[in-house]
């Protein structure tokens, strides 16, 4: 009976007790949920485009970010380190296509997964050469990006916000609502989601998908770069983030692969959840339940809804 | 010339459908197996067998196990790693518990733990396919990894948190512990590798493996042809776990003599991802090939250029093996996407005609 209590009682109780702890808590998984968004938006656009799972979008993220650090530091401005960076990004997306995805065509699923791992060594090896394995400082500031905190004063107690927390929300939604219109205005976006539907039927319209495929990694490298810059502001650039990465992989289960507002949705819940059941029900089995926690809400999601919270339905022939 | 099988007649249908019809293979693996079990304990040193053979075999192993999930049942497991850690902990307390009974019985045994513990994460395989299936394996890693490290009761409740192998005797001679000597700890585990892969095999080629493949080309045409799929599909997790788990304890006990959960982590899990993949999906051989590459690749970059007089720096040694590995990864995935088993069975093709162009 106790250990009901303590697991569906108590942390309720918690929760009525101190509003504002809980409220914090949600903060920081809102703002954890964000960047796993960003990088689970990634894997989306190129699943969507390509069918690729990209393993590599974790060490993109690291890579972005090194590479932009790493320009700062040999004493290019701040943002022209920026747009060179891009440009470094855009040429990984012609090399990946000309390299990998190109004599790749066709092969099975598992075959384009694992080439993606070939990309993710090369890209780890390319970069502890050329940046070194230690971690490094983003230059949040020389972006103009906020730091300090602010505090609120709700529901009895004080709620602490990091402004550079609320910049990577903002800063994501503004990503999002771009890339959305971009999807779904332009020319290419278009094209983008034509591909996404039947690569034959797009090819037989004159689509390039080589073309495609070189936009749609460098979209998610611009992705990449940003949440690059968000999580290395938060923390440090270096290659744990990696680690970390792989926490986008629930989210996109949950949310589903193909789908933008899944891997957003997805995220947010998973980072919510995540943050919510470390700080109630961790310290019941002994804490750093956070390392799997995500897997399980959304393998109990998945269940129920094998294709993900908004993936398109999965239909079966013989 | 030499590979030729003319002349070599069927005359029963068992002979037809055997696993090595043509004598010259047969005689190649007999020749193999003299080679593995006399030659190399007998000639090679103490380096060549604890730091290359034994990680070798254990790898081997844990391949055939995922290739028994991936390669022929279809479904994507990215927790091999957690399934051995499952092994090597269950093989711990079992001896813990019963010092006196015999290491082999409970290397086995603790295999079958892990089966349990496989078909457990196992069971969502129902419902989930493809890559959501993988990430959702990706739940079994992260959790057995954890518990390795909450759950003090799976050590003994050690404050270094790492499981020590005692010593353990096998008709007398001490087969784990300081004491082994590398030449024993070999030959046990190439012992218990070659029986496990004919095993193996035997599964492949029966009923079971027939069902496994029909599965993995298409789960609902095989339902229709009247395989329960959820039996199947567990069964295929099981044996993959049990082979996974094997690995596990034998890697513990017959190889490291001592481990921590760090041992167990998810790179791990795609190392031996790698080796299935370019060793050859669905081929037991391939299993052997794909852990031969990935294991000795590393090995061979690190010797290299100390062996050639050039000097680099330990670090960029390193930095320089993760851009080879991932090049020839790329490079294998394309010029054979399926594996060097395939590219084996086209030499030998080629070998049939040599040296008449047809």
């Amino acid at each position: 009976m106790d250990i009901l209590y303590k697991i569906f009682v108590d942390p309720f109780v918690q929760m009525g007790a101190a509003p504002d702890l809980l409220v914090q808590t949600m903060w920081e998984g809102l703002v954890a949920g964000v960047l796993y968004a960003l990088i689970a938006l990634g894997f989306v656009l190129i699943f969507k485009a390509s069918g690729v799972f990209n393993f590599a979008q974790g060490i993109m993220v690291v890579f972005a970010g090194l590479t932009l650090v790493g320009l700062h530091e040999m004493g290019v401005p701040a943002f022209l380190a920026v747009i060179l960076t891009l440009g470094v990004m855009f040429l990984i997306a012609v090399a990946v296509e000309r390299v990998v995805l190109r004599p790749l065509v066709n092969q099975p699923d598992i075959i384009l997964f694992m080439a993606t791992f070939g990309i993710t060594y090369l890209l780890i090896g390319i970069g502890e050469l050329i940046f070194g394995g230690n971690p490094k400082r983003m230059i949040a500031k020389e972006l103009y990006l906020p730091s300090g905190s602010v505090e609120f004063q709700t529901l009895g107690g004080f709620v602490q916000l990091q402004k550079i927390d609320i910049a990577a929300s903002v800063i994501a939604a503004i990503m999002i609502a771009v890339l959305a219109f971009f999807f779904q205005k332009t020319r290419i976006g278009r094209a983008l989601r034509a591909v996404a539907d039947s690569h034959k039927a797009a090819l037989s319209v004159g689509i390039s998908l080589n073309q495609i495929w070189v936009i749609v990694w460098f979209t998610a490298g611009i992705v990449a770069l940003v949440t690059g810059i968000m999580w290395g502001a938060r923390s440090d650039v270096s290659f744990a983030l990696q680690i970390i990465a792989l926490k986008a992989l629930p989210v996109l289960i949950l949310g589903g692969f193909t789908s933008v507002p899944g891997a957003i949705v997805g995220g947010l819940i998973i980072g919510i959840g995540e943050k919510l059941g470390e700080f109630y029900w961790g310290p019941l089995v002994g804490g750093g339940i956070e390392s799997w926690l995500a897997y399980f809400i959304a393998l109990g999601f998945l269940l129920f809804r094998p294709q993900g919270l908004f993936g398109e339905k999965i239909i079966e022939r013989i | 010339m030499f590979y030729r099988e003319a002349g070599q007649f069927k005359t029963s249908y068992a002979a037809d459908m055997a696993v090595f019809p043509i004598r010259q293979d047969r005689i190649g693996l007999a020749v193999i197996l003299m080679i593995a079990f006399v030659g190399i304990p007998l000639f090679g040193n103490q380096f060549f067998l604890s730091s290359v053979m034994i990680p070798f075999l254990v790898f081997s192993l844990a391949a055939i196990g995922l290739n028994i999930l991936t390669g022929y049942t279809g479904l994507i497991s990215l927790g091999t790693a957690a399934f051995m850690g499952v092994g090597a902990y269950a093989c711990y307390k079992l001896t813990t518990f019963f010092p006196d009974v015999n290491l082999i019985v409970w290397i086995l045994a603790s295999g079958f733990v892990s089966a349990l513990v496989g078909v457990l994460f196992g069971l969502p395989s129902l419902r989930i396919k493809g890559f959501y299936l993988a990430v959702a394996t990706l739940a079994a890693q992260f959790f057995l990894q954890w518990s390795f490290v909450r759950v003090p009761w799976l050590y003994n409740y050690n404050t270094s948190g790492a499981i020590e192998v005692p010593e353990h005797d096998l008709f007398g001679i001490p087969i784990t512990g300081p004491n082994a000597l590398p030449e024993t700890r070999y030959l046990v585990l190439l012992t218990i590798v070659t029986v496990l892969t004919w095993f193996a095999s035997n599964l492949i080629h029966g009923r079971i493996g027939r069902a496994w493949m029909a599965v993995r080309d298409m789960d609902i045409a095989a339902e229709l042809m009247g395989i329960k799929l959820l039996d199947t599909k567990l069964l295929a997790f099981a044996v993959s776990s049990f082979y996974a788990g094997v690995a596990g304890a034998c890697m513990v006990f017959l190889w490291y003599g001592s481990a921590e959960p760090e041992v167990f982590t998810i790179n791990q899990s795609f190392l031996i991802l790698f080796m299935v993949i370019i060793g050859g999906l669905g081929s037991l051989l391939g299993s052997f090939l794909g852990a031969a590459l990935i294991y000795m690749l590393p090995i061979a970059l690190r010797v290299l250029p100390a062996s050639l007089g050039v000097p680099i720096a330990a670090a960029t040694v390193e930095h320089l093996q993760f851009i080879i590995v991932g090049a020839l990864i790329i490079f294998f995935l394309i010029v054979e996407p399926h594996g060097l088993a395939r590219l084996w069975q086209t030499g030998k093709q080629k070998l049939r005609m040599w040296p008449f162009p047809y």
